[in-house]
């Protein structure tokens, strides 16, 4: 059994926030580069050349990459034989975002569905953090982060098809998505595509989907090769940096695949925009 | 061929008439602030008959709600916010009190194109997600209304070379639309 100090939990979280919301990740920062350098509209390469402006600003000056500074999302791996003293896990979690979110000038986006009155003194500034727990093997603690935005969420969708839709249905779904979300989720974006389980695992496996690094292949070849496909057509729709016409719509696809019920073929497409703003760390 | 202009806000119908979709619009002057609470508050404001909190004749309402200043900044992040969320308010302000300009990002509906057609106001992009870079431009921030709305509270923004997009000018044109066609490749 190892033990681990709640304090230093929340210390982590809390820095990991304020570093992740202020520096722009790495391979977002090089997929952003990428697709300035190739840019053929002068308005989206202006757009790019804004973002790449701010990403810089916002690192030297520590100050917030955008103005949304999203809900709080973990993914955490939890060892059986780790032993949290001094709190609960969840409850340093939270800590740490609360004062990560506090302390690095964030705002306070969580609020009450109807009354949309904000939760800051209720509950906490900016809580409560999305935290999906997963049990495993030995004593290890591995916390993936990322600060997700509105604006992207807000164009996210799930289905169930029918399972002879296949491997054509999904492209044609994810494809609709992204064309109805147009210039809203503030492209050029990341798409996460969860397949198969239950409808709920689907959502989160494309959640999930989000935080692998922009750039890198599918180990799996069948969705590598799916990837690359729905790059190119999501692409050809032109939509373009923040929606003005162009050909850097999409920096990365990313999909996720859990095996599924023999009735049904669940899919989900979960939408990252350029402030993609994650990090992952072992305690 | 787009344009590029610099204007200072309030603007007048001369200042907009000559604005086309794709044009580049460096906006100095006063911008207020407002998302879709505060629009809300506004339109019950003018059902009521009361006077608003500013005056909206040949305003520009920026859509946004910052991250809180550090300390001896005017103002800390602050991009645009997605707008269809004020679609439902945008034409009343435009059509009945003179409201010239709206700054957001992402499509608007119809009815907001039309509102801008009729009473001649423009629809503008910022760039959504540069909320660092736009910070700088602001150069003072006084809440003016609704302090306990937090980020959505009204704010009197001081602009200087706002950079800014004519995404819907008073021609009924979209840029979006528009843009889209011309790099859209058909499978
Ligand atoms: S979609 Fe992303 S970049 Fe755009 S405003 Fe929201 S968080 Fe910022």
């Amino acid at each position: 059994m190892r033990e681990i100090k709640y304090e230093d939990i929340v210390k982590a979280v809390r820095d990991h926030i304020i570093y992740s919301g202020t520096n722009l990740s790495k391979d977002a920062l090089a997929a952003l580069n990428k697709a300035y350098e190739e840019e053929e509209s002068p308005v989206c390469k202006e757009v790019l050349k804004q973002l790449l402006e701010n990403a810089d600003i916002a690192a030297n000056e520590a100050r917030p990459l955008c103005q949304d500074t999203g809900l709080a999302v973990f993914f955490i791996k939890v060892g059986e034989d780790l032993k949290v003293v001094g709190g609960t896990l969840k409850d340093a979690i939270n800590e740490g975002t609360r004062k990560g979110y506090e302390e690095g000038y964030f705002r306070a986006s969580t609020c009450v569905w109807n009354t949309r009155a904000n939760l800051k003194d209720e509950i906490g500034y900016n809580l409560p953090a999305i935290i999906h727990f997963d049990l495993v093997a030995g004593d290890g603690l591995e916390i993936e982060y990322a600060a997700k935005g509105g604006g992207s969420e807000n164009v996210s969708r799930a289905t169930v098809l029918p399972p002879a839709a296949g491997r054509e249905g999904i492209v044609n779904f994810v494809k609709g998505v992204i064309s109805d979300a147009g210039p809203n989720p503030c492209p050029p974006i990341i798409v996460g595509v969860g397949i198969g389980g239950t409808f709920e695992n689907a959502a989160i496996s494309s959640k999930h989907a989000l935080f692998r690094t922009v750039g890198t292949t599918n180990e799996d070849p069948t969705l590598n090769d799916m990837e690359s496909e729905l790059m190119t057509k999501l692409n050809n729709l032109g939509i373009g940096a923040m929606g003005m016409g162009g050909r850097e719509t999409v920096l990365g696809v990313h999909i996720e695949a859990n095996p599924c019920h023999i009735a049904s073929l669940p899919v989900s497409v979960n939408v990252q925009c350029h402030s993609s703003r994650h990090t992952s760390f072992k305690l | 061929m787009s344009k590029t202009y610099h204007l200072t806000a309030p603007l007048s119908d001369e200042d907009v008439v000559q604005l086309k979709v794709g044009d580049i619009v460096y906006l100095s002057g006063i911008v207020y602030t407002a998302r879709d609470t505060a629009h809300k508050k506004l339109i019950d404001l003018m059902d009521e008959g009361k006077e608003l909190p500013f005056d909206v004749k040949g305003s520009v309402i920026y859509f946004v709600g910052p991250t809180p200043p550090k300390p001896g900044d005017p103002i800390g992040s602050a991009g645009p916010t997605t707008s269809y969320r004020m679609d439902s308010y945008s034409p009343r302000l435009i059509n009945e009190m003179g409201q010239k300009g709206m700054i957001g990002k992402g499509k608007r509906n119809q009815e907001v194109i039309d509102a801008c057609v009729k009473s001649k106001a423009i629809y503008f992009g910022a760039t959504g997600g540069a909320g660092a870079l736009l910070a700088r431009q602001i150069k003072s921030a006084e809440v003016i209304a609704y302090p306990e709305l937090g980020p959505e509270a009204i704010r009197r923004l001081e602009v200087v070379d706002f950079p800014l997009t004519v995404v819907n000018d008073t021609y009924g044109n979209d840029l979006y639309e528009i843009g889209r066609a011309k790099y859209e490749i058909k499978d």
